[in-house]
């Protein structure tokens, strides 16, 4: 049996889910995995539906996109929406309870990505707090391994502005799973 | 350039294939879903000393590439449909003028301005027949991030090699796709340089007759001058519009693409060789095609993979060997009209079972769908 994980980040245009994504991919090939990350957005550069995909699997990945999610992160009602039902089929999927109404079921797990990245100072940074949630509460991907992409990636100082919003994000999922 | 496997786009890997087969201009005008081949090259192309220029629309793109290769730099441009659409008459020019340069065109959903953001393979029939007057144009198509970058080395040496254009025939899916690739170090693939004059400059003729149909290409400035026209031209370049000279000229520009056919035309094929079931494809939608074939295999159905790398000139031997042993030929591709299909019924015959799967909403064509023509 190989290591495979199929992921779908998805929200809305500008809150930055197709970085995520990449930042994702990026952290996986680091591990020596192979991976694929498609994108599927619209028009606008803000609003309508924003999606990525990104497969994680150490054998080649021959068909591109995601056939049955592992983990789904929902960064809109409309997202939700769409996703919610694949926690029905085993997906864990993860929502920002700042934009998403709070709703019981297993399989799914909510925290406010939006309300925190205000908190640190830049809603911008929603999607890395989500990213460090994802990766603590899934086990695709270790902190470290995103840290270190993030720090590659971005100058100061926006580097610790991510990594902050990253580690807030992961803490965040680790006190969940500790309460579970 | 890094040497270890790092996550490329297939736009960033095409403008890499490109820098790496020695690509030192690029002119173009930004368009959805090619721009960041625009991008990566105003960010690395004047670090190597080449240049790029955006320009005021794709009819002044293509000619500025067409400038700038008969000056001598391997050159190319990266557009989508309603750009490539007003290239076509420059594109003419420089298969009439034998330039060599590489035109990229990352298809997405049409007509016209369409669904910009979201895939088609619809432009297949375009890049063979856009312009008026017949001629042979070369297009390959790339699957994966990695064939990205191999097939736009491919697709210059071929414009090198043959002095003609080449296109590279992508898809949004493709082009927005990232995946994992290992660039290779530089001599590591061939690089295929055009054939320059040699001898007393007074008798060179740009469009001479040659062995295999491809004259030496001078550059201007050089001294061995060239004057390059679209109307019909005799071997010195100039005005010659007798029917001798415009049967000699149209059958060597004709007569190139037959003798290097072994090089241009590429195909791989996947579990093809016993396939009764047999997936006809090119570009992103092979990968559907492939995992759909496995599944096929999986409940006992003999079922394989064609993947047509050059889409023109067409695969017709490969085409006949493979689909010619096969019960039913599935032609899977993103277009409305089944521009592919009508072409391997062309070679298979009216008696064949050739079947089409069409997607023209800008969806993706997933192995379900392909496996719903069984």
């Amino acid at each position: 049996m190989t290591k495979r994980s199929e992921i779908v980040l998805a929200g809305s245009g500008g809150q930055g889910v197709l970085l995520s994504g990449t930042l994702l991919a990026e952290a996986a090939i680091q591990e020596g995995s192979n991976v694929v990350q498609t994108v599927s957005y619209g028009i606008a550069t803000r609003g309508g539906t924003s999606m990525t995909e990104v497969i994680i699997d150490d054998d080649e990945i021959v068909f591109q996109q995601v056939e049955k999610p592992d983990v789904v992160l929902a960064m809109s009602p409309e997202a939700m929406t769409k996703y919610e039902g694949r926690a029905a089929e085993g997906a864990l999927v993860l929502y920002d309870t700042t934009l998403v109404a709070e709703r019981q079921g297993e399989n799914l797990r909510g925290f406010p990505f939006t309300d925190t990245a205000v908190k640190l100072g830049n809603v911008g940074l929603a999607n890395i707090v989500a990213l460090g949630f994802l990766c603590g509460a899934s086990g695709i991907l270790s902190r470290e391994r995103l840290e270190a992409v993030i720090s590659e990636r971005f100058s100061e100082p926006r580097r610790t502005a991510n990594l902050t919003a990253l580690r807030s994000g992961a803490d965040a999922a680790a006190e969940a799973l500790a309460r579970v | 350039m890094k040497n270890y496997a790092s996550l490329l786009q297939g736009n960033e890997a095409m403008a890499q294939g490109a820098l790496y087969a020695g690509a030192r201009f690029y002119a173009g005008y930004p368009i959805t879903p090619s721009s960041e081949i625009a991008q990566e090259c105003s960010k690395v192309m004047p670090k190597l000393g080449g240049v790029y220029m955006q320009m005021e629309d794709e009819i002044a793109s293509m000619a500025a590439i067409i400038g700038a290769s008969l000056a001598g730099v391997k050159s190319f441009t990266a557009t989508s449909g309603p750009g490539f659409s007003l290239m076509q008459e420059n594109l003419g020019l420089a298969i009439m003028g034998e330039v060599p340069c590489v035109v990229i065109d990352v298809q997405r959903s049409g007509p016209s301005t369409g669904l910009a953001t979201k895939p088609a393979q619809s432009d297949i029939m375009q890049i063979r027949w856009g312009r008026h007057g017949d001629q042979e144009l070369i297009a390959l198509s790339p699957s994966s991030v990695g064939e990205c970058f191999s097939l736009t080395v491919e697709a210059f040496n071929l414009a090198e090699k043959l002095r003609t254009p080449v296109v590279v025939a992508a898809d949004e899916i493709v082009a927005h796709m990232r995946e994992n690739i290992l660039i290779p170090e530089p001599g590591e693939v061939e690089v295929f340089d055009r054939r320059k004059p040699t001898g007393d400059p007074a008798a060179y003729l740009p469009f001479g007759p040659a062995p295999d149909g491809v004259p030496p290409i001078s550059s201007y400035g050089s001294d061995y001058i060239m004057h390059v026209s679209s109307s019909m031209h005799g071997p010195d370049g100039y005005s010659n519009n007798g029917p001798d000279n415009a049967a000699r000229q149209i059958a060597r520009k004709n007569s190139k693409f037959e003798h290097h056919r072994a090089e241009i035309v590429k195909t791989r094929t996947y579990e093809a060789d016993d396939a009764d079931v047999l997936f006809v494809t090119f570009g992103t939608v092979t990968r559907a095609a492939r995992a759909a074939a496995r599944t096929l295999r999986e409940s006992g159905v003999r079922a394989g993979v064609l993947q047509l790398i050059t889409v023109w000139p067409f695969a017709e031997e490969a085409v006949a060997e493979f689909g010619g042993r096969a019960k039913t030929v599935v032609v899977p591709e993103m277009n409305y009209h089944g521009q592919l299909a009508g072409e391997v019924k062309k070679v298979l015959g009216a008696g064949a079972d050739v079947r089409r799967v069409n997607s023209w909403n800008g969806q993706i064509i997933t192995p379900r769908d392909i496996l719903r023509a069984i």
